[in-house]
């Protein structure tokens, strides 16, 4: 398969799921906030506070806005997206109405008056035909930020156009990446042409215009209705939803763990990837999805973080299995071999030639090394520990992409950087790993979790435990390399990981 | 027949019409003629109560405006003014037809009258119905403003310095052409103006204002020949003053 057809393979789905999420938004906006724009006209005391809110919700990054809806709805996936996005669309529908109506000829008002029309008439025959042009104007404005901004609602469980840009930046497929971009910019210059046609039709007076735009809004609804929905038929056993967090491993692990229950039980399966960390447990807990892997350290640092941190691996699994258990009746059913740690790693060749093995030979030579790490790092106890630990001090830290990290510590524009233990690029790279002899990052062994709901399903908490100690830190590294490096589809990694794997036979 | 009686309107501060008294006759045109400011516009809105006056009543055939409820009130009763107000998103024909819409007309009766009318403000029909408003002169403007409040044949006119944007020309056949339709259809009319030639020339009866009260009020000749005061004097001289200055100018 090529590349593009590869991409091509998911564009019903992700397009389709991102036309449901924009239309919708924007329809339940105008609902909203039209008859709001009319209210504010008509209690000039309410206006300010109306356009206020609507403003400020405005200033809020998209998404944050987005990310925030999960824990305060207690969901993931396409509701929560949804009240994100209509939010969003608010203000420019609003802001035009109250314009519009505002901006109206104050001598046809008093004309409609002088006739006789009621208040509602005056609004119904004179104030919204004669307001529409600048609403439709507002719509246009919501519309292009609206599909902007659902391609950052993948994280939160919905699929959209976004799923090509996070899978595509975490395993580096540019493919992807570009796919996803110009897809939801072809959407949104297509969405605004409409809306443009639409705009001068009403305002010319154009029928033939106004329908022809109206046509090609139908089209659009119903593509949106149909596009990508038919890919979940049941096969009459119960569907089981696997979630993961957006990056190479995760995507690999959801493959695998997708083709492995579908094998193994004939279940059918749905792969809900790219959630954000606390939202993918948020869900599990919630039976929103049924299976995901997560990492020891991570988990107790989501739930555990005021103990103290036992530097044991294995104790620290079982007091978090035991805590989960029993606050949330979540079970840790596997743990798979491996662990996907933070580590600090350099340059083979410089760690060499500086005699670094350790973090404390690090701490020698910090003082003449650039640091760099996701930005995420820098705020993490893991590093506060690590310099107090180790008394770091380096020439200069970055912060950047995760992604871009490996490039940079390879090319020698930083000399350190904050590595994930299982990373394909550590061996791809010739990258040393440094010694943690204090014990400053966690363990973070990879566990299979399982949702309360499933806990109750013993074939599959079964089939799932005969995953333990099954994939060790050099193999997940090498599939990850294969993916990161060798540019092959997360999908046939897993596939491959599945068939190399041997079972008992069944009992 | 109109009749206000003691009718007040304050503002905070400004009293704009102080306790206004005055006669309207049944198929009478009475102007209220006065500056800027003397409180005309104000007396004329309270009348189809697009303002509702401080104090006082108002009796339209000898029942008070407030006793119906102001839609059938206004609907009653025609208004043109000089900012027009036509609809821009509507035709001219739709423009004309909107008040028997509201009165739920039938569509063949609508159109007849909308025909009608347009044959009776002289703007050809076949040629001005579909046509949008925003491409028409001012003068065509006003004359489908006079046929949207003649729509459904109101016997009251209310018209608030209906030409006075228009050039000289065209507010001249267009006042003509009002007296012509009110004289045919016997409409009582008062007519806001503050120009004493439009006033003299219009108005069987003349109510010069200022300060928001009536100071005279009488026909154009009586005005001329026996002025209340002074003020009233000087102003009707202004007409004749005009006249002989261009009489002089033509006899250069």
């Amino acid at each position: 398969m090529s590349a593009f057809s590869e991409q091509l393979h998911y564009l019903p789905d992700y397009l389709g799921g991102h036309l449901r999420l924009t239309l919708i938004a924007l329809s339940v906006g105008v609902i909203i906030s039209v008859p709001l724009g009319i209210i504010a006209t008509r209690f000039k005391k309410l206006e300010s506070s109306i356009l206020g809110v609507a403003s400020v919700i405005q200033t809020i990054p998209g998404l944050a806005l987005l990310a925030i809806m999960v824990p305060l709805l207690n969901m993931i996936g396409i509701i929560p997206a949804l009240i994100a996005l209509t939010l969003y669309s608010l203000l420019p529908i609003l802001r035009n109405t109250v314009v519009g109506i505002r901006e109206i000829d104050a001598d046809i008002i008093q004309a409609g008056q002088g006739i006789g029309m009621t208040d509602s008439q005056l609004l119904r025959m004179v104030q919204l035909p004669l307001a529409l042009p600048v609403i439709v104007a507002g719509l246009r404005t919501s519309a292009v930020w609206v599909v902007g901004i659902a391609t950052l609602s993948t994280p939160v469980g919905a699929v959209s156009l976004g799923n090509y840009i996070f899978s595509g930046l975490q395993t580096r497929n540019n493919m992807a990446i570009l796919f996803g971009c110009v897809a939801a910019a072809v959407l949104a210059l297509v969405l605004d042409g409409l809306i443009h046609a639409l705009e001068i039709g009403i305002q010319e007076r154009k029928r033939g215009r106004s329908f022809l735009s109206i046509g090609g809004f139908a089209v659009i609804i119903i593509v949106a209705i149909f596009l990508g929905t038919g890919g979940n038929k049941s096969l009459g056993k119960q569907t089981i939803r696997i979630g993961g967090k957006p990056f190479t491993e995760q995507y690999i692990l959801t493959n695998f763990l997708s083709d492995y229950l579908r094998k193994e039980l004939e279940y059918s399966t749905k792969i809900v990837p790219n959630l954000g960390s606390t939202v993918a447990f948020d869900a599990l807990e919630s039976n929103q999805i049924d299976v995901y892997v997560d990492y020891s350290g991570t988990l107790w640092n989501m739930h555990l973080k005021d103990r103290k941190m036992p530097t044991n691996p294995d104790t620290l699994l079982q007091n978090l299995k035991n805590y989960l258990k029993q606050k949330y009746q979540v079970p840790i059913v596997a743990k798979l071999g491996f662990e996907n740690a933070y580590c600090l790693a350099m340059r083979g060749e410089q760690a060499k030639k500086l005699n670094i093995n350790s973090i404390t030979d690090l701490s020698r030579h910090a003082s003449q090394l650039v640091m760099g790490a996701d930005v995420e790092f820098f705020g993490r106890p893991e590093w506060t520990r690590l310099k107090r630990e180790y008394n770091l001090q380096f020439k200069n830290t970055r912060a950047m992409d995760a992604v871009l990290m490996y490039e940079a510590v390879k090319n020698g524009n930083v000399d350190v950087i904050s590595a994930y233990t299982t990373d394909g690029r550590i061996n791809a790279y010739n990258l040393k790993i440094l010694d943690d002899p204090r014990h400053v990052f966690p363990p973070y062994d990879a566990v299979v979790l399982v949702s309360p709901e499933d806990s109750k399903n013993p074939q599959l908490m079964t089939s799932l435990e005969k995953l333990t100690g099954k994939i060790s830190a050099n193999l997940m590294r090498k599939m990850n390399m294969e993916v990161d490096i060798q540019r092959k589809s997360p999908q046939s990694v897993g596939q491959a990981l599945l068939d190399s794997l041997e079972f008992k036979p069944n009992n | 027949m109109i009749t206000l009686e003691q009718v007040t309107k304050i503002y905070e501060q400004t009293v704009a019409v102080d306790h206004l008294s005055l006669e309207v006759q049944s198929g009478e045109l009475l102007v209220l003629l006065g500056t800027s400011g003397c409180g005309k516009t104000t007396t004329l809105k309270m009348i189809n109560r697009l303002i509702e006056p401080t104090s006082g009543h108002i009796y339209i055939d000898e029942q008070e405006n407030t006793s119906k409820d102001v839609v059938t009130l206004r609907r009653s009763i025609g208004y043109v003014f000089q900012g027009i107000g036509l609809f821009t998103h509507l035709s001219v024909g739709e423009n004309i037809g909107i008040a028997p819409k509201l009165a739920d007309w039938s569509d063949e009766k609508r159109r007849s009258r909308v025909n009608e009318l347009l044959e009776l403000v002289h703007l050809p029909p076949e040629e001005f119905r579909e046509r949008n408003p925003a491409d028409l002169s001012g003068g065509q403007q006003q004359r489908v403003g006079v046929a949207r409040a003649l729509a459904i044949q109101p016997n009251i006119m209310l018209m608030d310095e209906p030409f006075g944007a228009l050039d000289p020309l065209t507010r001249d056949s267009l006042q003509q052409e009002y007296l012509d339709i009110r004289k045919r259809f016997d409409i009582t009319t008062i007519f806001v103006t503050h120009d004493m030639t439009e006033a003299l020339l219009l108005g069987d009866r003349i109510a010069v204002m200022d300060a928001g009260k009536v100071l005279q009020i009488d026909t154009p000749g009586e005005l001329l020949r026996n002025p209340a005061n002074e003020y009233i004097e000087k102003l009707m001289s202004t007409p004749k003053k005009q006249a002989d200055q261009l009489e002089k100018l033509a006899n250069e």
